[in-house]
């Protein structure tokens, strides 16, 4: 059974973190594009879809103290009492909230527009893409968490522990070319950053560039492994 | 309507194992209403929440609706009507919102869903509310609600985990009557928890009472209460072997018993029986410094069942 769970409350306070980088960073985009290890492309055709990816994380990863309020009002346990199916239960949730971050990611990529990004459509769509698969697992990953820990206390610094590293890692920030061999090492092993390389070959209109498909691989395989390990979550805590 | 043989159920804890339920067997007629007395971490709600297909017993077996409820929980949930000790509503949600999407997770066609958000507020007295958010609905409507929610999809069973804890008085009675409403318009089977003597005396055909996850007792309210009737009547006495001696010469002080500083009797009607009995005490100068008078109490049916007085424990 499909379950689309209508929220009256639209977040859109999640959009305004990507924008104030939109508005206070991306100035700084030009003289430092001189650098050396800056990553081929226009600036803009580098930094916004890393912010894209950035927004992918962060939008969804946070979800998980959402199930928590709901495991606290007994909302989850009266539908837990329901025959609708666990897994149903389990992407209503997920599907809303990747609804929502298209929504996000394509308002993003307009108004990057209106700034001054010059991108290509089907390139543009395909990162959209990307984003979205990422929502999905990243928001099946927290509300698994958030079913396992049951606690905000703990559920906020495990998020921050895990974020931490896999946002510097992806080289979102600074070009991980500029990486210490070690470094570069952990970011090899980060697939965030395959996505964030095969998000900006998309940008620079580069369809054919072999770390698109790494990416897209990877983010779909996020995605699989994210729905795999909550749905068995959600199956077992509703024993 | 339920059959349940030895379901138990036992939880790890720091500390150790806790039988919380241990063995319990009883069965409910279709159509009764049917009340699980006992105090706090009694097992009341383990057990009410194993039938209701959220725990796994640890031990022993349950037909529940004609479905078994270990082989087929997705049955019973379909037939059951569950209302949790707290509800399960979002506050930041409307009523009708919560009581639609309900129905359609049993599987409702939305429209229908609409058709019966509306009988139900109906039914339950929340007539205007449904564009009312949860979080400004009282305390009686909020319950009210919720168990609205459990019975969208029209169950033959209910489950009320303690409906009326929380509430004062005039919102308990009223809330009484739309249970027995709900009872006889739909012909369900009940099965609620309670603490609440007089609760399980308002509402139920049959009282189970359970302790230490067991059931010591079981009966028609009136056959529990008849074992404790009588009101208890407390005296204290300075001379305590003269007392028990003229309260031995009144026929109507029964069971009497001593209690720290004094005697206690159990007379029929405390209000006009202890005053002579008073002044029975004080003119064979037994030195009578105070009395008082106390209805039964789920206390005393403890009491006079098993022996010992309710315990305190954690819920």
């Amino acid at each position: 059974m499909r379950l689309l769970l209508r929220e009256p409350v639209w977040i859109v306070i999640v959009m305004i973190q990507p924008l104030l980088y939109l508005a206070l960073f991306a100035p700084l985009l030009d003289p430092i594009s001189k650098t050396r290890g800056f990553p081929p492309g226009d600036p803009w055709q580098v930094f916004v879809p890393g912010l894209l990816v950035q927004l992918g994380i962060f939008g969804s990863m946070f979800v998980g103290f959402g199930i928590i309020a709901e495991i606290r009002f007994g909302t989850v346990e009266r539908m837990r009492v329901t025959p609708a199916s666990r897994l149903g239960l389990l992407l209503g949730r997920v599907l809303r909230d990747a609804l929502v971050l298209l929504l996000q990611a394509t308002l993003l990529t307009l108004i990057a527009v209106a700034f001054g990004l010059r991108v290509p459509a089907i390139g543009a769509l395909i990162v959209v893409l990307i984003v979205v698969l990422l929502g999905v697992a990243l928001s099946s990953l927290s509300y698994a968490a958030g079913m396992w820990l049951k606690s905000e206390d703990a559920l906020a610094p495990l998020l921050n522990m895990v974020s931490v590293p896999v946002l510097l890692l992806s080289g979102i920030l600074l070009p991980m070319e500029l990486a210490p061999r070690w470094l570069r090492f952990l970011a090899e092993i980060n697939p965030f950053s395959h996505i964030v390389d095969g998000s900006r070959a998309a940008f620079r209109g580069d369809l054919g560039n072999t770390s698109l498909e790494v990416a897209l691989a990877c983010a779909l395989g996020l995605a699989v492994m994210g729905v795999a390990i909550a749905n068995r979550t959600f199956q077992r805590e509703s024993a | 309507m339920i059959e349940a043989r030895g379901l138990a159920r036992t939880f790890k804890t720091r500390t150790g194992v806790v039988e919380a339920v241990a063995g319990v067997d009883f069965s409910v007629a279709a159509g009764e209403i049917v009340g699980l007395l006992g105090p706090n971490g009694a097992g009341k709600t383990t057990t009410q929440r194993m039938l209701a297909t959220l725990l796994v017993p640890t031990a022993g077996e349950a037909t529940v609706a004609g479905c078994d409820l270990r082989r087929d929980p997705v049955g019973v949930r379909r037939q059951l009507g569950y209302v949790s000790q707290s509800g399960g509503t979002n506050p930041a949600a409307k009523v009708d919102e919560e009581l639609v999407t309900q129905a359609e997770l049993y599987g409702v066609a939305r429209r229908e869903a609409a058709t019966r958000a509306r009988q139900l507020r109906d039914l339950l007295d929340l007539p205007e509310l449904g564009d009312r958010l949860i979080k400004t609905l009282s305390g009686g409507q909020r319950r009210r609600l919720d168990i609205a929610l459990g019975l969208v999809h029209r169950p033959k069973l209910i489950f009320l985990d303690e409906p009326s804890t929380g509430l004062d008085p005039q919102s308990r009675a009223n809330l009484w009557s739309h249970i027995r409403a709900v009872r006889d318009r739909d012909r369900a089977t009940i099965l609620l928890t309670t603490h609440y003597l007089d609760e399980a005396d308002a509402l139920c055909d049959r009282i189970l009472i359970i302790d230490h996850g067991k059931i010591v007792a079981h009966g028609a309210p009136a056959e529990l209460k008849r074992r404790i009737s009588g009101d208890l009547v407390t005296f204290d006495v300075a001379d305590v072997a003269r007392a028990r001696g003229v309260l031995a010469a009144h026929r109507e002080a029964r069971d009497v018993t001593e209690v720290a500083g004094g005697l206690q009797v159990t007379v029929d009607r405390g209000e006009t029986q202890a005053l002579p009995l008073m002044r029975a005490l004080d003119d064979a100068g037994a030195g009578v410094g105070a009395l008082s008078i106390r209805h039964p109490t789920l206390d005393d049916v403890f009491l006079a069942l098993t022996g010992r007085s309710l315990r305190d424990a954690p819920a």
